[in-house]
């Protein structure tokens, strides 16, 4: 039986995340009551124009940037013909032969070997609206959607399996989030995928006949969907069976894909240049200050991470997923080195603290890094107090809940609850006397050769310390009085 | 009071803030000699009371000590394409009957801000779709000066309500000669802005790269003031031209002296396949020893590709306007024509098939079928090229001269009916208006002459882009000398 290798290339649709429409100024808010986000143009009511919403471009120009596109000077937007009752003008203003972006790759650097996707196109088009098919027969449409700005981009046929799919969409939602040019949520319909599959014996050069997926909406189904079209294609390539070109649509409840229409069916959508829309002019200096105004980019700031502090690549990647969460770690690690020399150690600390108790708290309550209530600079604040031996890292844990209910700093709430390590040698052995004089029996069991006891005495100090005995001081302490002969 | 019906817009709007005539006695006026000459067909909805109730309010302000602005009281009527809040706006077409648009577009916005009066919307071809008014899905638009004659089109009942004195001026669209054919039918002046000189926000559609409002007025004086209205730049038309708008009646005055004309040798009826009414080349060559008397130069002029002109407007425009058309399809306003259940294909069927007329339904299959996958650099694209090249043309002679002149058309006002089974004798009434619009360029047309049957005759101006300010010099040059400005139909219905 021969290998089969799989051919994959994705067509995402990112929702940018400008406030107003790509071509009026309705708003782009989620959720409002249907047919409320309109106005003459997103209604396509005679006589109404588009004009181009600048910020959109903009965020176009940032993502086509970020993954290395050239960006066009000169593109131009096109309609597209088809009639559908969400569709208001019974045309969509896309761009078809001069996209706004051309070329770039997207590096998947999942846990895997990296491997690089290469990107035909990256274009602009406006979303369509939504019918609702549904009650006694009647279709409903809310054209709140219609208009939205939108990024087409096409992958070349780089991408080999289910898995690498779904890591391309969760490089391309990073990377989104991180420009903030879209809020790249699947389930508000804010990335979406279509896939194009075929199947060839492994190692041959051409391509097998493709099928397109459509209506992939959530991550999970990304792999499901292009796995299960993988296996039908198989299975009927393995029977002696051709693959008809067709569009098929997945149906996520039932977990397989049914036939929309074939090529034949294909419908002749009359591309030409949107005459109301002047060709798009993109200046050398507007380019340049898009450029300039790139953050730090996912796979920049892994590699730094790794190469300045020494983070494990587990930790890297944790600390990375989110543009809002290594801004954290960042903030955290640079006040951390204002007041201290240990940068480097603090880093791996603070990152310690970020992925334990920080992101524990934050996921319990749904919360963004952006929104925590623990400052960068409080975390700091705490980890400096444990370096310098303020408090105990046990004590820290307790300090960091308070910290997080209220907002305070470490501390004013170490200072006010009397939470300070007891680091005085006569103090702690004063304790320690008593506590070896008031058990006599353990004693004896510890001389005994018990030795095991000792933890037990370490208890009943941090019990009368309230914990706030140096643990180093207290162990070395009562090794001296327990040894030493009665 | 028939007098102050012909008077100028600004004598008008001048005797209003004098407070001579009041804003409510002028629409009155207005409204009481439109519905006196309803048969002329000249409207398509008059509305009396928003009009009344606007009139009042600008007498209002008068009396405030306010000033309602340039068009003070001054009663203007639209073509129906023209999008007008909370008035019936249908584009001559059934399909969209009852619709009741809820915005102005920019032009109206900036004629009622100007303290202009609507009085209601006039008739055009469907669509601005035709040469004669005759294809309007409602009544059939007569010409005041014969009424067995069409008023023009696409703007006939601009120019037929302007030339009859239905209103002070009016506002049309001219696609392909859609305001200066008309306008040369009814013996008044129209005038075609540069593409994008008027903004296009809240004019219906019919092709978009060729569109472009402008004023039909019985002067040159009245043109200049309305234009001077409503250009302009617009951030809600992202084809209008970001240039400061002059004031153009300070361009009346300047003479023909120092201009040169050019006449170009292919408008011709061997070059272009169509014969010339001898009477309308008559008038022109008079109207040209008129403006050289006043000092123009004149020249000939050679724009090789004009043979092309008719055949590439007619690839363009319908495949931009079967785009445009598009959007009809019974969803969301206009006519819905299909039984309940009936599901999605006989909506679009039925409303479509049913609302459209004949000539809109041709131009929607001729444009789809130019731009169809595979025939689309056949066609389109070769359309475009083309039009490159007419554009050049007209660059060139530029170079040499400030002015093209010819006629306006072929021939004067032709019978009702007379050209209707016959497309293509009926698109040959654009075939000297055409050219300017594929290059995008300026237009007039200025009465000049009539003919022994008592025909209005309109000769063409074109200018290079943003040269509206040589057309009206020139025009009003010409209109000074000939005395020809003035002129009124006879009072066909009414005595």
């Amino acid at each position: 039986m021969a290998e089969w290798e799989a051919v994959i290339g994705l067509e995402v649709h990112v929702q940018l995340a400008t406030a107003s429409k790509l071509f009026s100024g309705s708003s782009t808010d989620f959720g409002s009551e249907p047919n409320a986000l309109t106005d003459p143009t997103v209604l396509g009511l005679p006589g109404a124009l588009p004009a181009l919403n600048g910020r959109a471009l903009e965020l176009a120009i940032q993502l086509g940037a970020a993954v290395g596109s050239s960006i066009r000077r000169r593109s131009r937007f096109a309609r597209k013909h088809y009639f559908y009752p969400d569709l208001p003008k019974g045309y969509q203003i896309s761009q078809y032969d001069q996209p706004l972006c051309e070329g770039g790759a997207v590096e998947l650097r999942g846990s895997g070997e990296a491997r690089t996707v290469r990107l035909r196109r990256i274009h602009m088009e406006e979303d369509a609206g939504k019918s609702i098919h549904g009650a006694r027969g009647h279709s409903l449409v809310d054209l709140n959607r219609a208009g939205v700005p939108l990024c087409e981009i096409v992958s070349e046929p780089d991408i080999r399996s289910g898995d690498e799919a779904a890591e391309f969409m969760r490089a391309l939602r990073q990377l989104v989030r991180y420009l903030g040019v879209s809020g790249g949520d699947m389930e508000k319909g804010q990335l979406r995928c279509d896939a194009n599959v075929s199947v060839r014996p492994a190692g041959s050069e051409r391509y097998g006949t493709r099928t397109e997926l459509k209506n992939i909406n959530s991550f999970r189904f990304v792999k499901q969907a292009i796995e299960n079209e993988i296996g039908r294609q198989t299975r009927i390539l393995e029977g002696g069976g051709t693959i008809v070109q067709e569009t098929r649509l997945w149906d996520a409840d039932a977990g397989v894909s049914h036939p929309m229409r074939s090529k034949e069916e294909a419908e002749d959508y009359r591309y030409f240049p949107d005459p109301d829309l002047p060709p798009l002019e993109v200046s050398d200096e507007f380019l340049a200050r898009v450029e300039g105004s790139l953050p730090e980019l996912p796979a920049a700031r892994f590699d730094r991470l790794v190469r300045d502090y020494g983070l494990s690549e587990d930790d890297a990647r944790t600390l990375t997923q989110e543009r809002t969460l290594a801004d954290y770690f960042d903030r955290a690690v640079s006040a951390y080195a204002e007041s201290s020399t240990k940068a480097a150690s603090g880093a791996k600390a603070l990152a310690n603290w970020i992925q334990s108790e920080l992101l524990r708290e934050l996921g319990r309550e749904g919360r963004d890094a952006a929104s925590a209530p623990v400052s960068p600079e409080s975390l700091a604040g705490l980890v400096r107090l444990i370096d310098d031996g303020t408090i105990s890292g046990k004590i820290a844990k307790d300090v960091f809940a308070k910290m997080y209910a209220s907002g305070e700093p470490a501390e004013a709430i170490v200072e006010r609850e009397g939470l300070r390590q007891i680091t005085d040698q006569g103090e702690i052995e004063a304790i320690a006397r008593e506590v070896v004089e008031a058990n006599p029996g353990q004693v004896e069991a510890y001389r005994g050769g018990k030795h095991k006891m000792l933890g037990f005495f370490v208890g009943q100090v941090m019990k009368r310390t309230g914990g706030k005995a140096n643990p180093k001081a207290v162990n070395e302490i009562l090794t001296r009085l327990l040894d030493a002969p009665g | 009071m028939s007098d102050l019906a012909f008077a100028g817009v600004a004598a008008q709007a001048d005797k209003v803030r004098r407070k001579d005539v009041s804003a409510r006695e002028l629409t009155e006026l207005y409204l009481a000699r439109a519905e006196a000459h309803s048969e002329l067909g000249a409207y398509l909805h008059l509305e009396p009371e928003g009009a009344l109730t606007r009139a009042g309010a600008i007498d209002r302000a008068l009396a405030e000590g306010g000033d309602p602005g340039p068009l003070a009281g001054v009663p203007i009527a639209l073509k129906d394409i023209l999008v007008t809040e909370g008035m019936t706006t249908t584009a001559g077409s059934k399909i969209l009957d009852g619709w009741v648009p809820p915005y102005d577009g920019t032009a109206v916005e900036r004629l009622r801000r100007a303290g202009a009066v609507i009085l209601g919307k006039l008739n055009m071809d469907e669509f601005a779709m035709g040469s004669s008014g005759e294809n309007s899905s409602r009544a059939v638009c007569k010409n005041p000066w014969d009424p067995q004659r069409v008023p023009g089109g696409s703007s006939g009942g601009s120019a037929a309500a302007v030339a009859a004195g239905l209103c002070a001026a009016s506002l049309g669209t001219d696609t392909g000669g859609s305001i200066r054919q008309p306008a040369s039918f009814c013996g008044i002046v129209g005038l075609r802005p540069t593409y994008g000189r008027v903004s296009r926000y809240g004019v219906v559609a019919f092709a978009s790269s060729f569109d472009q409002v402008g004023p039909l007025a019985r002067t040159t004086e009245d043109a200049a003031l309305l234009l001077e209205t409503i250009a302009g730049p617009d951030p809600r038309d992202a084809t209008s031209i970001d240039a400061p708008v002059p004031r153009y009646r300070d361009a009346l005055n300047g003479g023909a002296k120092g201009l040169t004309i050019g006449i170009p040798d292919e408008f011709s009826a061997e070059h272009l396949g169509t014969g010339f009414d001898p009477e309308v080349e008559r008038a022109v060559d008079e109207a040209r020893r008129v403006l050289e008397r006043e000092g123009a130069a004149v020249r000939s002029i050679s724009l090789p590709h004009s043979r092309y002109a008719l055949p590439t407007y007619y690839l363009l425009a319908p495949a931009e306007a079967s785009s445009n058309l598009a959007r009809y399809d019974g969803v969301r306003y206009g006519r819905r024509d299909a039984e309940p259940g009936a599901g999605l294909g006989a909506v679009y069927g039925e409303t479509r098939g049913r609302n459209f007329g004949p000539e809109v339904k041709r131009r929607i299959m001729l444009g789809t079928y130019a731009l169809r996958s595979g025939y689309y650099d056949a066609y389109y694209l070769k359309a475009q090229k083309v039009r490159s090249l007419i554009a050049r043309d007209f660059a060139r002679a530029f170079e040499d001269v400030d002015l093209v002149l010819s006629p306006t058309a072929p021939t004067p006002a032709f019978p009702i009916g007379s050209r209707a089974d016959s497309p293509l004798d009926m698109y040959m009434a654009d075939v000297l208006t055409l050219s300017c619009n594929l290059a995008g360029l300026p237009g007039i047309s200025v009465p000049c002459g009539f003919t022994q049957n008592g025909l209005p005759i309109g000769m063409q101006m074109l200018a290079p882009a943003l040269g509206e300010e040589t057309l009206l010099r020139a025009a009003s040059a010409y209109e000074r000398a000939s005395g020809i400005a003035g002129a009124r139909p006879p009072e066909v219905f009414h005595g």
